[in-house]
């Protein structure tokens, strides 16, 4: 059994007086790769937000190696840098080069040289094929070459998971095919990632647990063979078909 | 025509006698109004953070209450000196505090008594125009500063502000053109600005309106350079729209590498790489220089 990293406990969030998430327990284990699918507004990306603390849930709790991360008065940003966030909107710092998104964070909260932040974003850089860019800034770029960008960020924090919020929605399919190609190779390479996703051949081909949500709670979950092949329930059946019909 | 004429040569006889003090009052008017502006940026920008400080159900109490009372001085402030003219302002200041304090405290100096006005009103306004600045910055910027473990003091400064500070230049801009014009009411707590020249020269020639003549082509011409400048600067903000595709080749010397000047490339005769790679060359040839004139020192013999 591998080390667990997050625990999600009776988890729910209300945005008013509507209830977004009910009661939600997972948990991730070090070198998983999750998929999370659903479909829009079954609360996926909330869940994502919360477990990073983007929104504040409103009971049940995170536990971060054992510590309660949804506590009142807990620290946030440090919590934070542990746990990288691609989105589906890039959100690159506009007023930065590509090499500088990457060195800031390094510099500024895990206190790195500018150096050794530099070698580290390069490293990462180089890891997605957004090497060449350095000098550019995010509106020069294309839209798949940000999210590459915006994967490479977070990668150079060192974060011990990866939360991915439907990471390709924005793109076209020529870019879908550049990011999912990165975000294998992270796989590949042993990294723990959550990733909320529209994209059923990922989930099914380089997860190795799949959550399928419904109105706000985990409707089913499995290995992506079990969760594909021979779904338990009727409305995860119903998912799935429309998927399969094109 | 000959108005024009007659208004040309009073207007010489206005210069040759009051130019040094047209003058002065045009240093003064552009000194004052460019500290001023400055001092008053501070100013916005400090409330304007002050004012987005977020604000969660988690904090604690004492936290929350806290930020509220800021908050609701910050709003003060704006209100009433956004909402007050700045002559009376400069009245208020200048002869309300000796008033109170039985002249015990006076303001030293009338220069630093225009200064406090006149930053402390530019301050009011740009207090909203930064906070303007700050909501107009897309909020998955805060969001992916916040997902890499910033805290918000590092957000503001790293991220929202500098790219609020593009969007507000134009702003900063306006608010300078208007101190230039309107440090002129300095002229009732006695401030020797551009227009207390005109005061005093037509106190003393009665040339109403060549004076005013010259005020006026003066202020024109002092914030069209303002104008100018402004749009200088932002400029420079904007950045080149063009960039250099760093190459992998290293034998490629692309632009690119000039980014990073510490480093310098592998040509540049002051890089590290450089003078190490001269000095494992010179020690080569001392070494081959030996062994041609002493034979080896290894293995032969």
């Amino acid at each position: 059994m591998a080390e667990c990293i997050l625990q999600v406990n009776h988890l729910s969030k209300t945005f008013g007086n509507h209830q977004v998430l009910r009661d939600i327990d997972f948990t991730v284990s070090k070198g998983d790769v999750t998929s999370v699918i659903g479909a829009s507004g079954s609360g996926k990306s909330t869940l994502l937000r919360c477990i990073n603390l983007l929104e504040t849930p409103t009971s049940g709790e995170i536990l971060y190696h054992g510590e309660n991360v949804a506590a009142r008065g807990f620290k946030a940003p440090k919590y934070r840098s542990h746990v990288g966030m691609v989105f589906q909107s890039f959100n690159l710092f506009n007023n930065m080069t590509v090499l500088e998104n990457c060195i800031t964070g390094q510099v500024k909260v895990l206190r790195r040289s500018r150096e050794e932040a530099r070698e580290h974003a390069m490293k990462y850089l180089e890891k997605v094929g957004m090497a060449p860019y350095i000098n550019a800034r995010p509106r020069q770029i294309s839209g798949g070459q940000k999210q590459r960008v915006a994967i490479a960020r977070a990668l150079a924090m060192d974060p011990e998971v990866l939360l991915f919020d439907e990471p390709t929605s924005a793109l076209d399919p020529e870019m879908v095919g550049e990011v999912l190609g990165v975000m294998r190779s992270l796989a590949d390479d042993g990294m723990t990632m959550l990733v909320v996703t529209h994209e059923m051949a990922f989930a099914r081909d380089v997860s190795n647990h799949v959550v399928y949500m419904n109105n706000g709670v985990i409707c089913e979950e499995g290995a992506p063979a079990q969760l594909f092949g021979s779904p338990q329930k009727q409305e995860t059946r119903d998912f799935l078909s429309r998927f399969r019909n094109n | 025509m000959e108005k024009f004429a007659k208004l040309f040569t009073e207007i010489g006889k206005l210069w040759a006698k009051y130019g040094g003090s047209y003058l002065m009052g045009i240093r003064n008017t552009l000194i004052l109004a460019l500290a001023a502006t400055a001092i008053g940026c501070i100013i916005g920008f400090v409330c304007g953070i002050l004012n987005t400080i977020p604000c969660s159900k988690n904090d604690s109490l004492p936290k929350r209450i806290l930020l509220r009372l800021v908050r609701i001085v910050v709003r003060v402030y704006v209100e009433v000196f956004r909402g007050t003219p700045m002559v009376l302002q400069a009245v208020f200041i200048y002869y309300g505090l000796p008033y109170f304090t039985d002249n015990a405290v006076n303001f030293s100096s009338i220069w630093l008594a225009a200064l406090v006005v006149v930053s402390v009103n530019t301050g009011a306004y740009m207090a909203e125009s930064v906070r303007g600045g700050i909501i107009s910055i897309d909020p998955g910027q805060t969001e992916g500063a916040k997902a890499i473990g910033m805290t918000h003091v590092q957000t503001m400064l790293n991220v929202i502000l500098p790219q609020a500070l593009r969007n507000i230049m134009p702003q900063i801009g306006n608010n300078f053109i208007i101190n230039v014009k309107d440090t002129s009411v300095m002229f009732i707590i006695g401030f020797p600005d551009f227009f207390a020249a005109h005061r005093a020269a037509v106190g003393a020639s009665y040339l109403y309106f060549p004076s005013a003549t010259v005020e006026m082509i003066g202020y024109l011409c002092m914030t069209l350079l303002a104008s100018l400048l402004l749009r200088w600067v932002e400029k420079r903000l904007d950045g080149s729209s063009d960039y250099e595709l760093v190459q992998g080749d290293p034998l490629v010397m692309t632009a690119g590498t000039y980014a990073h000047p510490d480093r310098g490339t592998p040509f540049d005769e002051r890089s590290k790489e450089f003078q190490a790679q001269q000095a494992s060359d010179k020690k080569h040839r001392e070494r081959t220089q030996q062994e041609l004139t002493h034979g080896r020192t290894r293995g032969e013999r």
